[in-house]
């Protein structure tokens, strides 16, 4: 399979089975619309082929760019085929756990409009994790991570740092145990900033791998939806908090990280924003949320949204000319090194390799299905996790989901988001239609980013 | 070739058959939360 385009001014052709990826001139951007599926490289180029296209192009020009053709097809870069699909089917997959999202407080001392998490409850009462359960989550972890070496924690909320004393037991308790089972613990906190001063930016510049810091870009976006519980906006009291973390870890290891709805769809001035307040290490993602609510994004704003993204990869280019770069997270992408296939067949990791643990010691396939009583899967202080909720997560890939089977962004996404997934259509295995377009924007002007740096 | 750059050398396939240590991380660690792109995370083998 593969899938053609054109943004920032190149023709860019995808080969979905193979991972490679080409910009074509105008000419072999054209001859690709006859070269069907299954392409068998022929000595001369067909006949129907030069009719078709010789009103256009050269008779030379369309001989030598059918044989460029064939030639990736011979090196196995266009046209390759599916042999993915066996190793889905086949798959005895022995997952072990890598990674846990702790709540170490399901409370927040903000009141945001979008917040999946119930402004902090999580639709189970305002109350903080112990450092008691904590402890067990670390050990249920080192004893259910088999050989893995690399075990990663997240600080998660509600508000982490109103529970910080207990975040720092817990990573103290964590680095302790790891040394003595062979476990690398990496730590990530995500904050709302507004609890952030100098004890706690030291213990995280010296614990924490990352840091994820909530702000939605501009000052009246931002407090519109991330308010006080006195209905006061946080913008003014984290920015300079957010700059000097920032510059305090060298800009690296970290992520604004903003969520746009539908009242900010020209978010590339948040982006940019974000950007202009000095903040090297970025990212924006689409509210998920439920249409009827008023900030939601519902399908009559994919076109402007669509067009943002195109939008805000044109600017992010100009940027990157003009010496001022900056990191987009959504428009990473590592061509040549980024994820195996295995990884990218089998997805996020929900539900059997990454968990989501609440204050109560109460065990979820992730934070989004925190509070979802169906999936609640054990307690940390049973050990033990319901395998049929494992088995749900761990059998679901890329060729258990129907949508993904003919699109062309499917080891890019792994197939989407289980929780959104579960939300909208009621089955894992049902992706939300909305964030596939999205998505296959996103991977669109990644990819076309990636050509332009590579091609100056 | 005349008409076509190709970008990348990394063929999918071949990491198929040696692909899988499990050390990468989980996709929603970075700075999602509430999406899934797996293709811009780190391969711990890089």
């Amino acid at each position: 399979m593969i899938h053609k385009y054109k943004l920032l001014d190149l023709n860019i052709v995808m080969d979905v089975y193979s991972g490679a990826v080409h910009v074509v001139d105008d000419i072999v951007y054209d001859m690709l619309d006859y070269c069907l599926e299954p392409f068998i490289p022929e000595a001369v180029c067909p006949q129907f082929i030069i009719d078709a296209m010789s009103d256009k192009y050269s008779k030379e020009e369309i001989s030598e760019s059918y044989s460029d053709i064939c030639e990736l097809v011979n090196l196995g870069q266009l046209f390759t085929d599916d042999c993915y699909e066996e190793i889905a089917k086949n798959w005895n997959k022995q997952s072990v756990v890598k990674a846990l999202c702790l709540h170490i407080a399901h409370d927040c001392n903000l009141r945001c409009k979008y917040c999946f998490g119930d402004t902090g409850e999580y639709r189970g009462g305002r109350c903080l994790m112990s450092a008691e359960t904590g402890k067990k989550a670390i050990d249920f972890v080192i004893n259910n991570s088999g050989s893995r070496k690399n075990i990663e924690i997240d600080y998660f909320g509600g508000e982490p740092l109103m529970n910080f004393d207990v975040v720092k037991e817990i990573t103290e308790y964590a680095k302790e145990e790891g040394k003595k089972h062979g476990k690398n613990f990496r730590f990530t906190i995500t904050t709302n900033g507004l609890l952030l001063d100098e004890a706690k930016k030291k213990y995280i510049n010296e614990n924490m791998s990352n840091v994820v810091l909530s702000i939605d870009g501009r000052k009246e976006v931002n407090d519109r939806m991330r308010y006080r519980i006195d209905g006061s906006g946080s913008y003014d009291t984290i920015v300079p908090k957010y700059q000097d973390l920032a510059d305090s870890r060298n800009q690296t290891n970290y992520y604004v990280r903003a969520t746009f709805t539908s009242y900010n769809l020209d978010f590339t001035k948040d982006v940019m924003h974000l950007a202009d307040l000095g903040f090297k290490q970025t990212s924006v993602e689409p509210v998920v949320a439920p249409y009827e609510e008023d900030y939601a994004l519902r399908p009559e704003h994919l076109p402007q949204i669509l067009d943002e993204y195109e939008k805000l990869a044109k600017e992010y280019v100009k940027r990157y000319k003009d010496g001022k770069w900056f990191n987009f997270f959504h428009f990473m992408i590592d061509l040549d090194q980024g994820p195996c296939a295995i990884k990218r067949l089998s997805g996020c990791g929900a539900g059997h390799e990454y968990l989501a643990i609440t204050p109560q010691g109460d065990i979820y396939p992730c934070h989004q299905f925190v509070g979802n009583e169906p999936f609640k899967m054990g307690t940390v202080y049973e050990g033990k996790l319901n395998q049929d909720i494992v088995k749900y997560f761990e059998n679901s890939n890329i060729y258990t989901k129907d949508k993904c089977r003919d699109c062309f962004a499917k080891f890019y996404c792994s197939g989407g988001c289980s929780a959104n997934a579960y939300n909208f259509n009621k089955d894992i295995n049902k992706p939300y239609e909305l964030a596939c377009e999205m998505e296959k924007k996103r991977v669109e002007c990644a990819i076309a980013i990636a050509a332009v740096k590579k091609m100056s | 070739m005349k008409h076509i750059a190709t970008l990348n050398k990394a063929n999918l396939k071949e990491t198929a058959k040696h692909g899988g240590c499990g050390e990468c991380q989980t996709s929603c660690q970075s700075a999602c939360k509430t999406s899934c792109t797996v293709a811009n995370q780190k391969c711990e083998q890089a």
